[in-house]
């Protein structure tokens, strides 16, 4: 799409009418950003759609005349989709600037060669003729007051870091809560939330996964009931709402801008290192200038224990689940050449031995693997200790159904790979590790797979044994962080002396 | 040849032996995990429409031929005018997931994907004709997915066609989509007389559309008119 620039605004190439000179959005100098006009009477429901946001022309579902005359008005401001630095160009909406991520192409609303990110294409086409738009007023709408509608209690350990959260979403700040798996850290944001709520601020949680958006959601919906939660994911049907708390994927956040005063960040660990940088685009872009932000997690990666121990990350702990119980530490069980067993066939004996144990004593239990291509070799060894034994991965249709089939003790062991290191929870379970030294199972997989175990105030212990051809560091930390959390609850008074 | 597989961005390492160095190297767009997914078709097919026989039961199949084809074909107002289509591929999931990132997302670039195996397809003395887009879904993409796949094999779109209405019609029955009076028609001042044409669309589906395009250009004089798509559904 194409503007001229007409009496200092730009005017789409499609509503002029009179021949102009008429160029793409990246190739303009300046943007020319017209005043806001007090008696324009603008769409309300624009506004909702538009404010804290950078959408494609595509995303806004109102007419052209309408997006101008807003444009004009000064409510509609136009940012470069592609910007260019000496000629390389860079994504505003993603931040890519890898140059292999970049292509051209003849395109139709501009007529010339178009240069795209393919980097978050998937979100819709972003190229040299692409304008974001947003909202001019950036101040937020008034929303009814926020009531917390949550009769729990907190332990002690959850309580101390609430206290923290509420403190730094009043300062602004930045901190991390190093909760362990089972803390309970969901309890551990309503205080703050309700605070940050009560000051009018717009509050957003945000997750690398979408089972975890839609299992946040109604929950957060519960206990604020009311207000409007909003949900964001791909395909959710929330894309119009506007509400002071939004429950988003990190993905959507690129559909933001400027948007909040709290970015709640759960999970920050799940990602592979290599997009890490683009999250922090996400999230620098789509918090305000001035904004609070909560990191969440159970395995902070080494570079953010490190700035904890020297003074340069303000984090708070939670080192004991909220049944007081401690964590249980994993045993390292050396199970020699297990690849070489499996090539007849069977698996080391101390490993069969675990197996039967738990199927003769019907206890459930998961059995993590590194590598998928391992499934059709194991799983068979495994079915005749049970018939009823079956293996998952990411890319299995029905991972549900057979997590939910454990959990049903339908079934009374699933192979997985690390796929389900984190966010199911069975009360009652053992796991074990086959190849532990391998280099899939990094520190924090270690530490969230332990984090299976001992999850309920019923069952609070359970075998979790690491079957190794070979230790290693990754092995190493992770039992040396569940130690030193351990001793930390118990110098803290957060867990029971058994 | 680029670096990264233009569909998963795995790092494409080439092994550079003795015997790879003597040949001709052809661009490589995808890593060997996902070239192995797109399926050539191959073997016993559809004498009109390239469909495979051996997935379709005896029933289905008269002559070598498909039931469907053979339905086009024994109806008055539709017999004769596709003389017959190519498909490379399958359309598995695999390729259904690059071809609606192709045509949906707009990613232009995977066109490249399959330009070597395209150009192979494109013999000389013949127009190679794009089905045409409606000006609003033109706009829409910012670019004919057809198209595309003509240039990027190296070669120039003769645009003859143009559509008479919007392309909405993915909900309507076959009954709807062979009745409807006219999709297309011939642009104006275009001379197909005694040309031999190659139709070029993304997915082979019912085979309406590219019936409806060789109706129009076979009244109009036309040779012949055969078609080439990326997947046979
Ligand atoms: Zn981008
Ligand atoms: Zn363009
Ligand atoms: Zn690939
Ligand atoms: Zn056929």
């Amino acid at each position: 799409m194409n503007f001229a620039v007409l009496r200092e605004k730009l005017v789409t190439e499609a509503l002029l009418t009179t021949p102009e000179i008429t160029q793409a959005i990246t190739s303009l100098a300046e943007i020319p950003q017209p005043p806001t006009n007090p008696n324009f009477s603008f769409n309300r429901e624009l506004q909702k759609l538009l404010l804290g946001k950078q959408l494609l022309i595509d995303e806004i579902p109102y007419s052209l005349e309408d997006i101008q005359s807003h444009y004009e008005n000064g409510y509609i401001t136009m940012r470069k989709g592609i910007t260019l630095n000496k000629n390389r160009p860079q994504c505003e909406r993603c931040g890519n600037e890898d140059q292999s991520l970049f292509a051209t192409f003849p395109c139709s609303r501009c007529r010339e060669i178009c240069t795209y990110c393919r980097k978050c294409i998937m979100m819709g086409r972003v190229s040299t003729c692409t304008p974001l738009y947003g909202w001019g007023d950036e101040n937020d709408l008034q929303h009814t007051d926020a009531t917390l509608d949550w009769t729990g209690t907190l332990s002690s350990g959850q309580q101390h870091a609430s206290n923290q959260v509420i403190e730094f979403i009043k300062a602004n700040k930045e901190l991390l809560v190093w909760a362990v798996c089972g803390a309970g850290k969901t309890e551990v944001l309503f205080e703050g939330i309700h605070h940050a709520l009560s000051e009018q601020k717009r509050v957003c949680v945000a997750t690398p996964r979408t089972d975890v958006v839609l299992e946040l959601t109604p929950r957060l919906q519960a206990v604020f009931p009311t207000i409007e939660v909003a949900s964001f994911y791909g395909g959710s049907e929330d894309r119009q709402k506007y509400s002071p708390l939004t429950i988003a994927t990190t993905h959507q956040l690129l559909r933001f801008y400027k948007a909040f005063d709290t970015i709640i960040l759960d999970e920050v660990d799940a990602f592979p290192y290599s997009v890490d940088e683009a999250l922090q685009f996400a999230v620098k872009q789509a918090r305000k200038d001035n904004s609070s932000l909560i990191y969440l997690t159970a395995t902070p990666n080494e570079q953010w224990q490190k700035e904890c121990r020297q003074g340069k990350r303000e984090f708070v702990t939670i080192p004991a689940r909220y049944h007081r119980h401690p964590l249980p530490a994993p045993e390292f069980v050396w199970c020699g050449n297990w690849n070489k067993a499996l090539t007849k066939g069977t698996l080391p004996a101390n490993v069969m031995k675990w197996l039967k144990h738990r199927i003769d004593t019907g206890k459930h239990a998961l059995f993590f693997i590194p590598k998928i291509e391992l499934i059709p070799k194991i799983l068979p060894i495994l079915q005749k200790l049970h018939p009823d034994i079956e293996a998952v991965h990411a890319e299995d249709p029905n991972r549900k159904e057979k997590v939910k089939a454990l959990r049903n003790k339908e079934i009374p062991l699933l192979i997985t790979t690390t796929i389900l290191e984190r966010g199911v929870t069975f009360p009652n379970l053992d796991v074990a590790v086959l190849g532990s030294d391998d280099r899939i199972f990094t520190e924090s997989a270690l530490v969230q797979i332990s984090g299976r175990v001992g999850r309920s105030a019923q069952f609070p212990n359970g075998d979790i044994t690491f079957f190794h051809y070979g230790l290693t560091e990754s092995m190493l930390k992770a039992r040396k962080e569940i130690q030193n959390m351990n001793k930390e609850a118990l110098q803290k008074g957060l867990i029971d002396v058994e | 040849m680029s670096e990264y597989c233009l569909f998963c961005h795995e790092e494409i390492t080439s092994n550079t032996n003795w015997s790879s160095f003597f040949k001709v190297k052809t661009a490589t767009y995808l890593c060997p995990t996902c070239e192995a997914q797109l399926i050539k078709i191959e073997g016993d097919t559809c004498n009109i429409c390239n469909r495979p026989l051996e997935k379709l039961e005896p029933q289905f199949v008269i002559n070598s031929r498909c039931l469907d084809c053979v339905r086009w074909e024994e109806d008055e107002e539709w017999k004769g005018y596709l003389l017959k289509n190519e498909s490379l591929y399958e359309y598995n999931t695999f390729l259904k997931e690059i071809i609606s990132q192709y045509k949906f997302r707009g990613d232009y670039i995977l066109a490249k994907i399959f330009s070597t195996n395209i150009q192979q397809k494109l013999i000389s003395d013949t127009l190679f004709v794009p089905i045409p887009l409606s000006a609003e879904r033109q706009f829409e993409r910012g670019f004919n997915q057809s198209e595309a796949l003509i240039v990027e094999a190296g070669h120039s779109p003769t645009h003859l066609l143009e559509r008479t209405h919007s392309e909405k019609q993915s909900k309507k029955s076959r009954y709807d989509r062979i009745h409807i009076p006219q999709v297309f028609r011939l642009k104006e001042g275009r001379d197909v007389a005694d040309k031999a044409i190659l139709l070029i669309d993304d997915i082979y589906t019912t085979g309406s559309t590219l019936r409806h395009a060789a109706k129009i250009l076979m009244h109009a004089g036309a040779k012949s008119v055969s078609s080439l798509t990326i997947a046979r559904s």
